[in-house]
Order: C-alpha cells, then sequence, then structure tokens
C-alpha cells in the first residue's frame, strides 16, 4: 500500500468520525447559548441605553427570537453554514472577525509553547532514561512532579516578579513594544522578548507529562530486539538513544501532543490574561467580564474545531510517518 | 461465540475437578440445598481470591514509598488546616484586622503578614483550603460518580448503547475543557455549587473512558459469565461483579482529579470567576495580582499552599500506581 492511498484511507475515516462530533457540538453550542441569561435584544437595549416593551418585541421579531426553538436552531445553523457567528454589539464587528484578529497570537503563542514542552521534555526524559532507576532519575522525576502541579498562572506571576520586576531582563506583558518599528532581526528579537514569559509558562505542565511519557516510552523501546542488535553491531551508546530509542519513542509523543491542544487552549485564556496576551485567550476574558456570551460561545465552537483539526492533522501525520497505522 | 464456548467447557471442567475433590472436605451445609442462589463458587473466585490477596502487597508498596508517605502527611495537613480554621481564626478571614501592607513576619500576630485591606493572609490561607478541598472532593466524588455509570454502560452493554455513548464522551473530550468551564460558570452564577458541579462536567468523559475499558475487559472473563449463566441481574453484575475488580485504576485517577479539580477552581478564581463570598487561594492570587511589584508576598504564598498541596496529590496518585498497576500489566 502506498503512502498516499495510506494517507487517503486514514483521511476518509477521520472525515466520517468527525462529522457527527462537529454536529453534537454545534447542538450543545447551541442549547448553552440558549441557557445564556438575556438575550441579542436584551444586549442591544441595554447599549441603546432605553427601550420600551414594544421595541423589545420589535427587536425580538426581527431577529426572529420569538420563533420556536426548533426554528431558532435552524437559523443558527443556517447562519453558521455562512460562516456568521453572530454579532458583537460590545465591539461592534461580527464575532467571527473579531475572533480571526485574534486567532494567530493565541496559535503562535501556542506553538512556540508546544515547541519549548516537546524539547525540554525530550531532554529530560531522555535523561531520565539514561540514569533510569538512579537518583537524578528520581530527583528530575519529583521535579517534573512539581510542574505538573504549578498552576501556570501562578508561575506567570513569580517569572513576571523574578525577571520583569527584580531583574528587569525582560517586559511583563504585551506582545511587542508598542510605537517601536523595529524590523528584521532586531523586531523579531523585540517580538520573541514578550514570548519567553508567556510560552514558558504554559509549557511547563507539558514539559512534566512529556518528560514522563518520554522516560516511560524510551525504555519501553529500550527492550526492542533492534536496540540489542545496534548495541551488539558495536554502535556507540549515544547514537543508540538518539537514532534507534529516541526515534521509535517519538509515536506516542506526538500523539499526546494532538491531544494536548485542547488543554493547551485552556492554559493559554489563564496565562493570556496574566500575560496581557492579545488572543483568543484574552479576548475569552473579556467576553466574560461583560458577559458577552455571542463572542464567548463563538470562542468555544471555533477552539472545539480546532481540536478536531489537530487531532486529525497527527492521525494523517502518523499515516504518514508509520506503515504500520493505516493497516488497521 | 466459540471463545466463550471453550471457556464455558473450562469452567465447567474445573467444576468437575472441585467435584472430585468434593467428598474429602467437609460437606458444607449450603451444599444441601440447590446453589443456584448462593453461587458459592462464582462468588468466591470474583471477591476472595485476587482482591484481598493483591489489598496487603498494595498497601504494602505504597505505605513503603516516601514519596506517596510525604503526599499523604502533607495533605492530612491541609485537612487539618481545612478543619480547624474556624477554630483558630474564627473571625471572617474577609475582615479588616491590622494595617494593610504587613510584610511576613513583621509582626507576630500575624505570621503570614496582611493584605492591600489589611486582611490576615494565614487566615485566608487556612479558610481558602476548605473550598479547595470541598470542590476537589466533591467535584471529583460527581465527576467518578456520573462517569461510573455512563462507561459501564456502555462498556458492559455495548451495541448501540456503546456507540452512543462513545459520541457523548467524544464531543464533551474535543470540546477544550477549561473554555467550557469557563462558560458553564460564567452563564450560570460563579457560586461554590456551580463551580463543583461544572468541574464535574468536565472531568466525567476521562473517568467513562477508563471505566469502559475496563469492563470491556472485565466482562469476557470467566466469572462474570458464571455470575451471567446464574441469572444474576444487569445491575448486580455490573456492580457487585465486575465493578470491584475495575476499581484500582479509577482509584488511581480519582486523586489525580482531585488534584485537577483544585488547580480548576483556583484558575476560575483567580479569573474572577469564583464564588465573590468565599476566600479561596485562587481569589487571593487574584487579588494580589496587581500589587504584584509591591507586594509579591501576596501572590507567592496562596500560590505555594496550591502548588504544594496539588504535588500531594499527585505524589499519592504516583504512589498509587505504583502500587495498584502490576496486578493489572499481569492480567491483561
Amino acid at each position: 500500500m502506498s503512502t498516499l492511498t495510506r494517507v487517503g484511507r486514514t483521511f476518509r475515516r477521520t472525515a466520517i468520525q468527525a462529522v457527527p462530533t462537529v454536529f453534537g457540538i454545534v447542538i450543545l453550542n447551541f442549547f448553552l447559548l440558549q441557557l445564556a441569561p438575556g438575550d441579542a435584544a436584551d444586549v442591544m437595549a441595554g447599549e441603546a441605553g432605553s427601550a420600551t416593551v414594544e421595541t423589545m418585541a420589535a427587536l425580538r421579531q426581527r431577529f426572529g427570537l420569538d420563533n420556536p426553538l426548533l426554528v431558532q436552531l435552524f437559523n443558527y445553523l443556517y447562519n453558521l453554514a455562512h460562516f456568521s457567528l453572530g454579532f458583537s454589539p460590545r465591539y461592534g464587528m461580527p464575532v467571527a472577525d473579531l475572533i480571526g484578529q485574534r486567532l494567530p497570537g493565541t496559535l503562535l503563542l501556542m506553538a512556540v509553547a508546544l515547541a519549548v514542552a516537546i524539547v525540554l521534555g525530550l531532554a529530560l526524559g531522555s535523561l531520565m532514561t539514561v540514569f533510569a532507576g538512579r537518583l537524578p532519575d528520581r530527583m528530575l522525576s519529583v521535579i517534573s512532579l512539581l510542574f505538573y502541579s504549578i498552576p501556570g498562572f501562578w508561575i506567570g506571576l513569580m517569572l513576571i516578579v523574578l525577571f520583569s520586576v527584580k531583574l528587569g531582563w525582560l517586559p511583563s506583558g504585551g506582545s511587542g513594544t508598542i510605537g517601536s518599528n523595529l524590523t528584521g532581526l532586531a523586531g523579531l528579537w523585540d517580538k520573541a522578548r514578550y514570548m519567553i514569559l508567556p510560552a514558558l509558562s504554559l509549557a511547563l505542565f507539558y514539559v512534566a507529562i512529556y518528560a514522563r511519557l518520554t522516560r516511560a516510552a524510551m525504555l519501553e523501546v529500550q527492550s526492542q530486539d533492534y536496540v540489542r542488535t545496534a548495541a551488539a553491531k558495536g554502535l556507540p551508546p549515544a547514537i543508540i538513544t538518539i537514532r534507534h530509542v529516541l526515534r521509535n519513542a517519538l509515536i506516542p509523543i506526538t500523539t499526546m501532543a494532538g491531544m494536548h491542544v485542547g488543554g493547551m487552549l485552556g492554559g493559554a485564556v489563564v496565562v493570556e490574561t496574566v500575560y496581557s496576551w492579545p488572543g483568543l485567550g484574552r479576548l475569552a476574558f473579556e467576553a466574560v467580564m461583560g458577559r458577552d456570551f455571542t463572542v464567548l460561545l463563538g470562542i468555544l465552537l471555533l477552539s472545539s474545531l480546532l481540536v478536531i483539526v489537530a487531532n486529525a492533522t497527527v492521525d494523517l501525520l502518523h499515516a504518514w510517518l508509520d506503515p504500520r497505522v493505516g493497516v488497521r | 461465540m466459540a471463545s466463550t464456548d471453550f471457556a464455558a467447557g473450562d469452567a465447567r471442567s474445573r467444576r468437575l475437578h472441585a467435584d472430585a475433590r468434593g467428598p474429602a472436605a467437609p460437606p458444607e451445609p449450603e451444599a444441601k440445598s440447590w446453589s443456584n442462589l448462593h453461587a458459592p463458587d462464582a462468588r468466591s473466585a470474583s471477591a476472595a481470591s485476587v482482591p484481598i490477596a493483591v489489598g496487603g502487597r498494595a498497601l504494602k508498596v505504597f505505605l513503603s514509598n516516601p514519596n506517596a508517605m510525604f503526599g499523604v502527611v502533607f495533605l492530612s495537613l491541609v485537612v487539618l488546616a481545612a478543619l480547624l480554621a474556624p477554630v483558630l481564626y474564627p473571625a471572617d478571614p474577609l475582615s479588616m484586622v491590622a494595617r494593610p501592607f504587613l510584610w511576613p513576619g513583621q509582626n507576630p500576630a500575624f505570621p503570614l503578614g496582611t493584605d492591600s485591606m489589611g486582611r490576615d493572609v494565614l487566615s485566608g490561607i487556612l479558610h481558602g483550603a476548605r473550598i479547595s478541598l470541598f470542590v476537589g472532593l466533591v467535584a471529583t466524588a460527581l465527576g467518578l460518580g456520573f462517569g461510573i455509570l455512563v462507561g459501564a454502560a456502555a462498556g458492559y452493554f455495548g451495541g448501540w448503547i456503546d456507540d452512543l455513548l462513545v459520541r457523548l464522551i467524544e464531543i464533551f473530550q474535543t470540546i477544550p475543557s477549561f473554555v467550557l468551564l469557563v462558560v458553564m460558570v460564567a452563564i450560570a452564577q460563579p457560586t461554590a455549587p456551580v463551580v463543583t458541579v461544572a468541574i464535574a462536567v468536565i472531568t466525567w468523559p476521562t473517568v467513562a473512558r477508563l471505566t469502559r475499558a475496563e469492563f470491556r475487559a472485565i466482562r469476557e472473563k470467566d466469572f462474570v459469565m458464571a455470575a451471567r449463566s446464574l441469572g444474576y441481574g444487569h445491575a448486580r453484575i455490573i456492580f457487585r461483579e465486575i465493578l470491584p475488580n475495575a476499581l484500582p485504576p479509577l482509584i488511581v485517577t480519582s486523586s489525580v482529579m482531585v488534584a485537577t479539580a483544585i488547580l480548576m477552581e483556583s484558575a476560575l478564581s483567580f479569573m474572577g470567576l469564583g464564588d465573590p463570598n468565599v476566600v479561596s487561594w485562587g481569589s487571593m492570587i487574584g487579588a494580589g495580582r496587581e500589587l504584584i511589584r509591591t507586594a509579591w508576598y501576596l501572590t507567592a504564598l496562596p500560590g505555594l499552599a496550591i502548588v504544594f498541596t496539588v504535588l500531594a496529590l499527585n505524589l499519592i496518585g504516583d504512589g498509587l500506581n505504583d502500587a495498584l498497576n502490576p496486578r493489572f500489566s499481569q492480567e491483561r
């Protein structure tokens, strides 16, 4: 079976599986929106400052809010099919545009955090494997458990105290120096300086997970026959560890990384509020504070879709990399 | 079907062997009556042989694990703090008691200092333990209960019930859980019960998945078949026969679930979505955050309380995993 058919097959299976999930999420979203106190007419009346009972009724009729629930659900689905998530009176723009503006910031933060987590986790996990059962392994495993127990927002604040307040090395919030027109390398460095602390706070929890996963996966691979063969033919231990053990241990780790996209989005909500990072999480926080439920549920829906896409991508990646996957 | 026939035949032949050895043993009083209702062999096979023998060993392994013991000791201290808070600090922890911004150690009457409103930090941390533990334990209990019900139904019955419930689990596992939590708490009003139920809503899918996997593995075993052939009802087989054998991984998960629930509650109240009338570690950090440049101890101290409580629970979870899992890796 060629790589292409394998990927094609996996794609078809993933797509078929995703359809009912997406539908269920949309329905759940609709009912959560119904549960939210007040409707769009209330919000608009509130923004306008005053409204009579008649104008409220007129508003409801105009936006179809007085229709039966099923008709409203149909309208909601109809709007979604046209990529319309509703309108936010607070920001004065469609929710889809609003989310589109903020999404890149969050995706960038998540990508950097994920990369940091995987690199650090692999390094720590490899160290733990090399020293398995000895003192460094035990110490590192307690440290990784400590990382696992630290709330992201708190370590974020502590990093601000150390690196921004006491040492003054790094900025405490935002995503770039305001009013600076740095370009090229200087501009990139400026952006990176603002990225370090948020990405680190978000990554720490996942460093712990990947370190433990790497350790478990590497120990399992180490007992395989081909590792013994590699040792028997005289390869140096470092090459065995990197080329033969670590590489094969990567498969479970990429699976987990795909599953962590949803969790990272949740973590980003908190970390972005700490660092006033202009992303989806910060938008969610503002929406909560303003009780702007259209925006909040738009974020919920879009982030769920993001998770589905991420999981599908990991599946496809596996089908491409690992010949055993498509056979099932 | 062929495999089940084999298994049934196997069980029958063992029964025959047992009968062959029977006369040597003193006749049991039960043996006289028709044993349909008591099913002594099935009961003893399911209940007596495995868990009790392993229980002692698991406890020994757990007790000889220094990390887990540290966790147990620290967690007991937290529980003690939560219980003693109303005795040691009967006043409302949200009331002003002293000059604001006393640093820790400045005034012996307030060992951990006071915050911007002159509230005692130590009193806040002790009272905060109450809400953290309450939310953590109750949310875990609710999540476990519902997750076990769903997972047991899916794993035991299979078929379309399984398909339907797996879809439901998948939907809840796809939605980013913290975002869903924020949405739910923002829609309902942020009170302690709402936060607790909302955390349970996002944690049950993990339990359900785990329970389903265990049930699928265990329902094929001989003792379940024996129970079924004796005409036990579904409820009895699920709760009396299968569930006790599916418990070890659930016990491990539950300690990690309490830790996660405490982290979630603190993140929510940090964002201002906690109960405004109750002092919690997260809300103390949220309040201290604006003063981080001048009085960083207001953020650091409640955070340390969270870190060590959660660490203790994770250490216990690790210890339980080491103690309970070998049996599982053998049996599968």
